[in-house]
């Protein structure tokens, strides 16, 4: 299929693919096995300029285009969604300095994360606030030219091993939503800690920990945009990001079908390859199918996000929530065309189903992203 | 420091296949790609020019699509590109291709260094860097995996030996081709691959070279290729079955019988 992308995004497409087969793939199932993080990797991306995708070009990086993210995102999850998420998650913790950052912020901390130099984290969940957002404890407590920030973030992607960290905290409680407010945070600031590193499931070259914060000091120039504005500043970011974890579902679809289909043909039983029974067959079409309906999902939300409209939220959440129940289904159907091989961590494909599967949880979960759809839809009939 | 890399288009596959008549290579049908040694000297360059400064320039001879080579070469770091192409270049040996880009190599000007891979993943001859720095008079040394230091117009490296290694110092203007491991090369950057797309490439013929006719293509080729064929490929070995001391037997006659023995 053609997806009638720019010379730029072929670009971009190309580049993450050889990066994916020539860097990640000899080493996704070192690091899955490790949980240590990829800095190798992200060396890497980070001298390709991957890290400039969503970073303007004044400030280091290349353009801010979320189709581009999403195509490199996608290409490197076909690898590794492991080692795809620490890229994607740098993005999810870049976009909201991108997006409401003083000029004084983004030149301090943009350029080193469009290198690749610096990753970031982007800090919303709480133990007791996961869907529900509003539900979070952290204070942030004005006194003279600090906040001070107290309480614990937790399942934070990157945590521990990015520099920059956007977290989201209380100034007003009697405000509910409207008394959150976005804090820039440098690794090493005191009373900025880190709790237990998660052990997961899947993507698991990717860190998880919790943030802890005991009369953290942050300078009042460290708030981004005004207090108040923390869950505007956190539903723009998931506007943008969003298309992104939408790409690394369909990138570990794409990768999943591409192994099983490798496999089918050269697994022989009954004196043929299996990829000449029908039953084999069918699957594949299904699983091929499926794919492509994502990925149009996908990009045209992204071509609508890079067209600067405003109210994507409901494309954006049929784009995660679609792609990622089809990433799940076709891993589930990619290992069951393995067979008995597939349940073996010897064989990769095992691994796309541990993948998947967060991309079904994370960023809202699917059964969110089905409230906010509806939500949408009915609002809009009921004009 | 300014330094010319000579790159050479190959097809991508190594099981060439051969045109029996002409004794040439079939390249229809196969992508083609920078000859693998190429790419070190690339990286060796480009690592150079990132120490010292100075520029990085590619050439190559080839049909018109070989342009597609000195972009990716931009790619990954070279400033710019000089493709050397005419029919008359058509058909030459290592001899006249040396000859040909010797002469684009004084057209360029002045340089202090000029790196080549070892060989070529398609002829496989070794020949065409030892023949320009032939043909241009300056010190060669062949099979670099690594240049320890520069320093005054001299560099010392280390030539790769088939037991351990030389360590050589050379003046400079001279001519290295270099081994894989010299170094790993990096993957192009997107702005690397934007400045490729954009990057003016020159292009010279004959009229521009205004080289000695008899020593060009074909006709300056001294090399006479008699045939090229595919080696057939050797036969499955034969198992000797049955206990041990039979087959011991069996062995030392058959071993015997085939004067090996």
């Amino acid at each position: 299929m053609d997806y009638l992308l720019t010379e730029e995004q072929k670009m971009v497409k190309g580049l993450a693919h050889k990066i994916a087969e020539e860097k990640i793939r000899p080493v996704a199932a070192k690091y899955d096995q490790s949980e240590e993080y990829p800095w190798e990797i992200i060396k890497i991306a980070g001298e390709a300029g991957l890290f400039g995708l969503f970073i303007p070009e004044e400030y280091g990086g290349m353009c801010v285009n979320v189709l581009s993210l999403c195509l490199a995102t996608e290409e490197l999850s076909r690898a590794c969604g492991g080692i795809a998420v620490c890229y994607a998650a740098s993005a999810l913790g870049t976009f909201p300095i991108v997006l409401f950052g003083n000029e004084e912020q983004k030149k301090k901390y943009l350029p080193d994360l469009a290198s690749g130099k610096k990753v970031a984290a982007f800090a919303v969940t709480e133990p007791e606030a996961g869907s529900d957002a509003s539900a979070i404890k952290t204070s942030a407590k004005k006194e003279g030219d600090c906040y001070i920030l107290n309480g614990m973030k937790h399942f934070i992607t990157n945590a521990g091993d990015a520099e920059i960290y956007v977290v989201i905290a209380m100034t007003d409680k009697t405000k509910g939503a409207r008394g959150a407010s976005a804090f820039i945070l440098e690794k090493g600031t005191p009373g900025f800690t880190f709790g237990k590193k998660e052990e997961k499931f899947g993507i698991r070259a990717s860190s998880t920990r919790e943030l802890i914060f005991t009369d953290c000091k942050v300078p009042v120039k460290n708030l981004l945009s005004k207090e108040g504005m923390g869950f505007i500043v956190t539903m723009r970011t998931f506007d943008m990001s969003r298309p992104g974890v939408a790409a690394q579902a369909l990138g570990i679809a794409q990768g999943a079908l591409e192994l099983a289909v490798k496999y089918a043909r050269e697994r022989h039983q009954f004196g043929k390859s299996i990829s000449s029974f029908q039953g084999i067959q069918w699957m594949i079409a299904d699983m091929a199918t499926e794919i492509e309906a994502a990925r149009g999902l996908v990009y045209s939300t992204a071509r609508m996000v890079d067209a600067g409209i405003k109210d994507v939220g409901k494309e954006s959440a049929m784009a995660k929530m679609f792609a990622s129940d089809v990433a799940m289904k076709v891993a589930i159907d990619a290992l069951q065309i393995f067979g008995g091989y597939g349940y073996m961590r010897d064989y990769p494909i095992e691994k796309y189903v541990r993948d998947a599967k967060i991309t079904q949880i994370y960023e809202g979960t699917n059964q969110i992203q089905r409230n906010i759809i509806a939500l949408a839809i009915i609002k809009e009939m009921a004009k | 420091m300014n330094i010319i890399v000579c790159i050479k288009q190959v097809p991508e596959t190594t099981e060439v296949r051969i045109n029996p008549e002409t004794n040439t290579l079939i390249r229809e049908g196969v992508k083609a790609i920078i000859n693998p040694f190429d790419v070190y000297a690339i990286e060796e360059g480009v690592r150079l020019k990132e120490r010292f400064g100075g520029k990085v320039t590619i050439l190559t001879m080839g049909p018109p699509q070989a342009e597609a080579a000195i972009r990716e070469a931009i790619s990954v770091g070279a400033d710019d590109g000089v493709l050397v192409s005419d029919r008359a270049f058509a058909g030459s040996d290592t001899w006249a291709t040396s000859y040909t880009l010797a002469g684009a190599i004084k057209k360029i000007g002045q340089f202090d260094l000029i790196l080549c891979g070892k060989q070529a993943s398609d002829g496989d001859t070794a020949q065409v860097g030892p023949g320009i720095s032939a043909h241009l008079d300056i010190p060669q040394v062949t099979y670099v995996k690594k240049i320890e230091e520069v320093k005054d117009k001299v560099m010392r490296v280390e030539r790769m030996l088939e037991e351990g290694y030389e360590i050589i110092e050379t003046p400079l203007p001279a001519l290295l081709t270099v081994v894989k491991e010299i170094n790993v090369p990096r993957l192009p950057s997107l702005k690397g691959l934007m400045k490729s797309k954009s990057a003016a490439i020159t292009f010279w013929t004959q009229k521009e070279l205004n080289l000695d006719p008899q020593q060009i293509g074909l006709c300056g080729s001294p090399t006479q290729v008699v045939k090229i064929f595919t080696p057939a490929p050797r036969s499955g070995g034969q198992m000797l079955t049955g206990e041990i001391p039979d087959i011991v037997n069996k062995l030392v006659e058959e071993l015997k019988s085939e004067v090996i023995f």
